[in-house]
């Protein structure tokens, strides 16, 4: 049985365990997704998911409530991990923009730009292109992270905005710019949950 | 692989809802300079509220209470990397439409603040940057929802550090919802024409103003260009989704008179998404101390054992008010 965990400290939690719900009835399978928040739950677990939200205050609660280090340290052992705007910046090696105090878990090699974005009026909705799906996918981007640049051979771009590369996949872990949670259309979801089967 | 055409919508219902719904677990603190805000965000805050004066110092400075200045909001923007919202006075379009052009990242329309409009709230749909209003009950939430507002909150009584108010609103809330799930839809259609009146409140005044009887015709505006029967259907709509999702279709916080963990917690217990802490932090003994408390208890508000932990050592809460003391009742304002 798939256990799909959302680390559920702050930020959009319920919209990715309903997506990861859907998801798992659409491909078939029997799992649970639990709201994650201590070290413990980590127990079993095939996948997990961070969510949008604020990335100090994810950060801030992840370290206290002693799950960076564990994640890490499973993220590195190949359990799948996808990380959405506030969770891209959670899994990216390098960031700008970062307040001193916050920690990460690097473990996707890109640079990301905090709030590149710009302010909220600055949001936007537009199609992106994804890697493993002929129709386009509407990318959601609350003032969003910019993934500036591709640190190794090892990362691959799955999504695009025109050209620009707006989510990442490295072996296991995922990263976007964008809220796929935010809409109906679980193929995001899907393809990294697949990962977990 | 084909370059795609970037066709960008800004402003989308899904764009402003979805700014509430980062903000889900989360404190949002009141601060009223860079100092204060920099002590928000390493506390672990979601957003900061950009402000002239803590509620608690509004009610004791009387007059009136504004937008703040322009200067001040800018300074706290500068200084911090998380979300920052801002006050309008209830009505006020034009501090509205300079804070969405100033840049903020959501406004509050605020009964803290002395309102400019005795009859109507904006039309929040109208603007790009999101909004998020104040509720003491399902009526005004439903109407605050169909205006607009992508986030509600409590009204509570700001400033006094005394929870009861925002107690009473989530409770009139909740329990009012609960009733609407045991309403067949035309019931609820009743409630919602029952719920459109405050916007006829205008159109009678005139009526008796000019000794005429208090009746609209159908294809009169009332609000903006919404004819009464407008209204009505589009309260109704708000009504069904409250009633299918069995909540509020957009992120509702609690806000009021949160002064303490334990107040945090109680909020939390009660279902709500988040907490907004006006003077509790800054009117506190140990401000960074009593910040990060609050964040830690949102994060553990079922977990008793942790919140002792949490609670010890915070040094003294702000000093609470009796409701019935008060001179002015800020949660009367807006209906």
């Amino acid at each position: 049985m798939v256990r799909v965990g959302v680390i559920g400290l702050q930020g959009d939690v319920s919209e990715h365990i309903d997506a990861a719900k859907r998801t798992l009835e659409n491909l078939g399978v029997s799992g649970e997704v639990i709201w994650l928040r201590r070290k413990e739950q980590l127990e079993g677990i095939s996948a997990i998911i961070i969510p949008g939200g604020e990335s100090t205050t994810i950060s801030r609660l992840m370290v206290e409530n002693g799950l960076l280090e564990p994640v890490r340290k499973l993220g590195e052992e190949g359990l799948p991990i996808m990380g959405t705007c506030a969770g891209l910046i959670m899994l990216s090696k390098e960031v700008i923009g970062a307040t001193p105090e916050q920690k990460f878990l690097a473990l996707l090699d890109v640079r990301v730009n905090r709030n590149a974005y710009g302010r909220q009026v600055d949001s936007f909705e537009a199609p992106v292109k994804l890697a493993f799906s002929d129709e386009p996918f509407i990318g959601v981007f609350i003032r969003a992270p910019r993934i500036v640049e591709l640190l190794s051979d090892r990362v691959k771009p799955i999504a695009w905005l025109g050209d620009r590369v707006v989510g990442v996949e490295q072996d296991n872990i995922i990263g976007l710019e964008f809220h796929p949670e935010l809409t109906d259309d679980t193929r995001v979801h899907e393809y990294f949950l697949r990962k977990a089967l | 692989m084909g370059k795609l055409d970037i066709i960008e919508a800004k402003g989308t219902e899904r764009l402003k809802r979805g700014f509430a719904k980062m903000v889900k677990g989360g404190v949002i603190m009141d601060v009223t300079n860079a100092e204060q805000a920099r002590i928000a965000e390493e506390a672990g805050a979601v957003s900061v509220m950009a402000l002239h004066r803590v509620p608690a110092d509004i009610r004791k400075a009387g007059g009136v209470a504004r937008m703040a200045p322009i200067e001040k909001i800018q300074e706290i923007m500068d200084a911090v990397t998380i979300p920052v919202m801002a006050k309008v006075r209830i009505g006020h379009v034009a501090e509205a439409r300079i804070l969405e052009a100033l840049g903020v990242d959501m406004i509050d329309e605020s009964e803290v603040l002395t309102p400019s409009d005795p009859y109507f709230h904006i039309d929040k749909r109208e603007f790009k940057v999101p909004f998020v209003c104040g509720d003491r009950n399902l009526g005004e939430a439903v109407r605050r929802i169909w205006e607009g507002a992508a986030m509600i909150r409590t009204k509570g009584e700001a400033g006094t550090g005394n929870i009861v108010e925002a107690v009473r609103h989530v409770r009139l809330l909740n329990d009012n919802i609960a009733l609407l799930q045991r309403m067949t839809d035309e019931q609820v259609y009743g409630v919602a024409e029952k719920f459109a009146e405050p916007y006829l409140r205008l159109a009678f005044e005139v009526r008796e103003i000019s000794g005429l009887p208090k009746q609209v015709l159908e294809s009169e505006p009332v609000y903006g260009h919404y004819t009464y029967r407008e209204i009505v259907e589009g309260l109704y709509k708000v009504l069904l989704e409250i009633k299918k999702l069995g909540r509020l279709p957009v992120v509702n916080f609690a806000a009021g008179g949160v002064a303490t963990p334990a107040d945090a917690a109680l909020m939390m217990q009660m279902g709500m998404d988040g907490v907004f802490v006006g003077s509790g932090i800054f009117k506190s003994s140990n401000p960074p101390k009593m910040a990060r408390a609050i964040v830690e208890a949102v994060n553990h508000w079922d977990e008793p054992d942790v919140l002792a932990e949490i609670s010890k050592d915070i040094g003294e809460p702000m000093h609470g008010q009796e409701i019935e003391q008060l001179e002015v009742r800020l949660e009367e304002r807006g209906v």
